[in-house]
């Protein structure tokens, strides 16, 4: 663990002109740069940062363009190449390479081109959970009193419901399961959690001087909300959403293992195959579980890294 | 004290309601039917079905379908009729409680146990090479989704090294529940450490330990009384939350070693939309979520005496 006490702001400041680049709030561009320009600094030198995020980068590539990765097509099943013929580890890259499934498919492709269902569904979850639950987080935490008690207890109430079960209920009603389906329902049961991070960071906000001043100086709702109080909250949301990401592609395959999945080549209906084949071709079901953990390992480790970098008391 | 439990039962009144109400509306305003699911591809005929439906009272506006099943909850203790055996939802709860709540409670033991007792030992050594391990394994046994665990613990123990039953046949005996009450317990025992090693590591730098220190205490008493009750705070918010959560996840670890529990009935009564036996088990969990939150809330009381409820 690096040390997170080194905050040695005369040398932040000129690196962190190029650093506000990741924060999106260009808006009050004193305030962010100090925030943000610490962090990028405490991360360009953490390992674990570095780290998760190389292996993102290259995630998001293999998801966009499956091609430069594999020539073989993933859903062409070839029979004579059954599930028996085991992995040729050391032919790298090669539709052998993992080995064939039950189907003669290969696994490796299917492992390339199941990037896309996870890495869509995560990224699609969070995006949908930010916006809505920031925006009733917001309004809650910003506006107090009545409002907020009825939307406290709207949180609650889709909080009491276990997660995975309602999605369940949701995803059973559609028998085309697409990714915006699936979306949708993560999406609907999900927001809660984001909804009161950001009622509580607003909460702490909206006592700030600076957002009385703008008050006082008769700025209208809107402009206090999103150019005053919005870019100081974003410090937890990004954090918790990062995080939230990498559980919302476990709650993916999770589905997927229950048959309520994503249609079509996902890990989550891999591994749930393979696990039935398990005893005689281990494969089927490692490789894409091995995937599926080390995706959903480097959204939690970077947001973790995140949120150690902008919390200097967290160490 | 009194006064406070009251206003949170009565502020749990609309929870309740909004959170039944939600499911009944997902359950039945969702496409599907689960009467013609009774007679597969054939399909019954229309006279049939509609007897069954003005049976089952499916014929009516939904929420006046709603206020009765509530009325039978409340007044009666009924939560209605599963569809497809016929059966009482009560007695199918009363065959699959027991069995999830044994195995609940046994990951909830293993999650408690493990969990604080990992966190504790890894807080007392923040920043070493004892600390930064537990932080990796935790951090791996989240990102570990629980059916690739399931699985992979299943083909390890029972199929090669045939140590284990593969699955529960008598969900009484706690040897056999011990791989399952494992898989169901880990992702929130990490958790669980995660979070106690950083509330001790934090709160050993207090000027609290640092004075039972001076005073001469010896170390447990320093550890084990002053630093956990002070550190215990958030971990016990999260376990309050974490029991629903538990008996929910069961749903997946009771299709892996095929346990014949809530979860398995809730999985089934989902794919068959039996709309009552779902309600009937959602509404429980909901309960069990409500109560535990509320007692998390009390023990506050009691770990901390600087909260008060007046």
């Amino acid at each position: 663990m690096p040390d997170m006490t080194k905050s040695d702001t005369a040398t932040a400041a000129p690196d962190a002109v190029d650093a506000t680049a990741p924060a999106p709030q260009p808006v009050k561009a004193e305030k962010t740069r100090s925030l943000w320009g610490d962090a990028w600094e405490d991360l360009r030198r953490n390992k674990i940062f570095l780290i998760s995020a190389v292996l993102i980068l290259l995630l998001l590539t293999i998801t966009f363009f499956p091609g430069w990765f594999t020539s073989a097509n993933p859903t062409y099943g070839d029979l004579a190449k059954h599930y028996l013929q085991k992995p040729q580890l050391g032919k790298v890259f090669s539709p052998e390479w993992l080995g064939y499934d039950q189907q003669g498919r290969s696994v490796y492709a299917r492992l390339i081109y199941g990037a896309r269902a996870s890495i869509a569904v995560g990224f699609g979850t969070t995006i949908v959970v930010t916006i809505a639950g920031g925006l009733v987080g917001m309004i809650a935490g910003y506006f107090g009193g009545i409002i907020d008690s009825i939307l406290s207890r709207l949180v609650d109430v889709f909080f009491g419901i276990p997660f995975l079960l309602g999605t369940m209920v949701v995803l059973n009603s559609f028998p085309e399961r697409t990714a915006w389906v699936v979306i949708g329902a993560l999406g609907f049961f999900g927001w809660t959690q984001l909804a009161r991070v950001m009622r509580g960071a607003v909460i702490t906000t909206k006592q700030s001087d600076y957002v009385q001043a703008a008050k006082a100086l008769g700025a209208s709702t809107p402009r206090i909300l999103f150019r005053h109080i919005l870019p100081n909250t974003l410090a937890p949301v990004i954090v918790v959403a990062t995080i939230s990401l990498g559980v919302y592609i476990g709650s993916e395959a999770t589905l997927s293992f229950l048959g309520l999945g994503l249609n079509g080549v996902s890990w989550g209906n891999d591994i749930s195959d393979g696990g039935n084949q398990i005893r005689v071709a281990q494969w089927i079901m490692l490789y894409p579980s091995i995937m599926l953990t080390i995706t959903v390992l480097a959204f939690i480790m970077l947001g973790e890294a995140v949120r150690n970098a902008l919390d200097p008391k967290t160490r | 004290m009194g006064r406070y439990v009251a206003r949170r039962l009565l502020q749990m009144i609309p929870v309740f309601i909004g959170t039944t109400l939600l499911i009944f509306l997902m359950v039945y305003a969702l496409p599907g039917d689960p009467v013609r699911g009774l007679f597969g591809d054939k399909g019954g005929s229309p006279q049939v079905i509609a007897a069954l439906r003005h049976q089952y009272g499916l014929d009516q506006p939904i929420l006046v379908q709603y206020w009765d099943y509530m009325k039978g909850i409340i007044l009666h203790a009924d939560f209605g009729t599963q569809i497809g055996s016929g059966r009482p939802v009560t007695d199918v709860l009363g065959d699959a409680f027991p069995v999830t709540l044994r195995l609940g409670g046994f990951a909830f033991v293993i999650e408690l146990v493990l969990g604080i007792g990992l966190g504790v030992f890894a807080g007392l050594r923040a920043g070493r090479a004892a600390d930064t391990s537990v932080l990796m394994v935790t951090l791996l046994l989240i990102s570990v989704p629980v059916f690739v665990l399931g699985f992979i613990l299943k083909w390890i123990f029972a199929d090669e090294l045939q140590w284990l039953e593969p699955n529960v046949n008598d969900p009484t005996n706690y040897g056999e529940l011990l791989m399952p009450a494992i898989v169901l317990a880990t992702a929130s025992l990490a958790y669980v450490s995660r979070l106690t090693r950083t509330s001790i590591a934090e709160n050993m730098r207090a000027d609290y330990v640092r004075t039972a220190i001076a005073k001469g205490l010896p170390r447990r008493r320093v550890v084990g009384v002053h630093l956990m009750r002070n550190s215990l705070i958030p971990v016990v918010t999260y376990l309050g939350t974490d029991i629903g959560a538990l008996l929910g996840g069961a749903v997946v670890t009771e299709g892996i070693f095929n346990i014949q529990g809530i979860g398995g009935t809730i999985y089934q009564s989902i794919v068959r939309r039996e709309g009552t036996t779902l309600v009937g088990l959602v509404t429980i969990l909901v309960l069990v979520y409500l109560v535990a939150s509320l007692l998390v809330d009390l023990l506050y009381a009691v770990l901390d005496p600087r909260i008060r409820y007046a």
